[in-house]
């Protein structure tokens, strides 16, 4: 049994002056703080990585820097994937007996760390060096390149796709963290400047600044009772040269190892964390997760489905798509977030029952997949 | 592995390996099958000519070399030899079109460029 007894999370944006450190311990302070335990009592840290600051052993670094002596530390790299990779191994070695409280911690400054430009430049790398790269593609073309092949097969519009940004955009609005608090609508989303086609700006995340952390541990260690149920991934491929067949990518594969290992079904879901570094992700992931029909989630969207008070609230904070995107602890502020509607502490974005939560996350091309269940108990 | 003489080391070729084993095919070069682990295989070169799968059209890019080219488009192409590539393509290109490859110069290399076939 493992629960989630504490998170922190920063707001996103620009935090001119702070380091990756910075970050990573700001996020820790209040995840170790809202657990209601000692830096003392934390015997395991996971931590992700920056690109802005590169390190071997960045989970040691981080230890020292923050005054701790694990009796176990690692980084864990699966790109976007990675925040619910590490919750996955923190649950599994507490599971095991191992170590009894786990600090998860992710945090970049890469916003202000480096240029755009650099940003872009470093991403583009999850694609082959020698049959990709040369050609000149960023983050945006590879996933333009799965929006095109999706949208041919199943219909979607871009219309359809913006409907994901203007939600995400309207979460956002009633959280101060957020990077982004102007309202948009389909029509601003479809006048954006043009990235990579059928990808405008408005369908792509922001780069950010911000931290995130959690504790994972082995007792309840205060008042909240948020248990993992389950967990399971999937890893198809790391090029999308290489990825297979839409109908065959890791989303599928993972949710249904997931559901096996924790009991739960769709049907019993509350409430939904997914991974949304572009309009067309969150389109296709709620679609392979069975959370809409093929090439109905817009239309889901358009009905409320997934708003605060619709019938499976998702990413009430914003998502990448507008709370922000600071790699590692970008898709970690879904399960903050989670965990606080779950907790009853998320405000005016209190959703009305998130008592079953599944979080899902997405690392390379869709390449690497982690789903899982959360419950109060 | 030797270099391979094709388009990533500057040849007007784009070449792929085909298993004396399982018979499958690989467009990412190795030393062994990455379906069978079989060390038998056969250096092909492709005739060009292939289907597009997906397109997407850069529009922002991230470095001075690569911002002179834009707008670039960028295909995913399955080969009629039957692995799947990466490449340039002319700008109208869709979804299904039959095409076929010729080489142009992008940032200071020479890449694959398909278009559609008449």
């Amino acid at each position: 049994m493992t629960y989630i007894t504490g998170v922190g999370l920063t707001s996103y944006g620009k935090h001119e002056r702070l380091t990756s450190l910075d970050l990573m311990s700001k996020a820790a302070e209040l995840a170790i703080a809202d657990a209601g335990l000692k830096r003392a009592e934390i015997d395991g840290i996971l931590c992700g990585y920056s690109t802005v600051s590169p390190h071997i052993m960045l989970a040691t670094v981080f230890a020292e820097h923050f005054g701790i002596r694990p009796s176990y530390a690692h980084a864990v790299q699966v790109g976007g994937a990675t925040g619910l990779a590490m919750t996955m191994l923190a649950h599994h070695l507490v599971d095991a007996g191992v170590v009894k409280n786990v600090l998860v911690v992710g945090g970049e400054n890469r916003l202000t760390g480096q240029s755009r430009d650099a940003s872009i430049v470093a991403l583009a790398q999850v694609g082959h060096p020698d049959y990709e790269v040369p050609l000149g593609p960023t983050i945006p073309a590879y996933y333009g390149l799965v929006a095109s092949r999706y949208m041919h097969e199943y219909g979607v519009t871009e219309a359809d796709l913006a409907e994901f940004a203007v939600l995400m955009r309207k979460h956002a609005l009633s959280h101060p963290g957020a990077q982004f608090h102007k309202p948009i609508t389909v029509a601003d989303v479809l006048a954006s400047k043009p990235v990579a086609s059928p990808l405008k700006l408005l369908d792509c995340c922001p780069v950010s600044d911000g931290g995130a952390a959690f504790v994972v541990s082995r007792e309840p260690t205060n008042a909240a009772r948020v248990k993992i149920r389950g967990c399971a991934q999937a890893h198809t491929h790391q090029h999308v040269t290489a990825a297979p067949a839409l109908s065959e990518l890791g989303a599928e594969i993972s949710i249904a190892k997931a559901k096996a290992a924790s009991g739960v079904a769709i049907s019993d879901v509350r409430y939904a964390a997914v991974y949304d570094s572009f309009t067309i992700t969150l389109a296709m992931l709620l679609e392979d997760l069975g959370l809409a029909k093929r090439g109905e989630a817009a239309a889901r969207v358009r009905s409320g489905y997934f708003s605060r008070h619709g019938e499976m609230p998702l990413n009430t904070h914003g998502g990448l798509l507008s709370y922000g995107h600071c790699g590692v602890g970008g898709a970690m502020a879904h399960l903050v977030e989670a965990h606080l509607q779950m907790t009853e502490r998320a405000g005016e974005r209190q959703v009305r029952d998130a008592s079953v939560v599944l979080l899902h996350g997405d690392g390379g091309v869709l390449s690497s997949h982690v789903s899982m269940f959360l419950e109060r108990v | 592995m030797a270099k391979p003489a094709d388009w990533t080391n500057g040849e007007e070729a784009i070449l792929y390996q085909s298993c004396a084993s399982c018979g499958k095919v690989q467009y990412f070069r190795r030393g062994f099958c990455a379906v069978c682990g079989s060390t038998e295989f056969a250096e092909k070169r492709a005739s060009g000519k292939g289907t597009v799968y997906a397109t997407s059209v850069v529009m922002r890019a991230a470095t001075a070399e690569t911002r002179a080219h834009v707008p670039y488009n960028i295909v995913l192409v399955d080969a009629d030899e039957g692995f799947r590539m990466m490449a340039h393509g002319a700008g109208d290109l869709a979804i299904g079109d039959r095409v076929s490859a010729r080489f142009a110069a992008f940032a200071g290399q020479l890449v694959p460029f398909f278009e559609r076939l008449a």
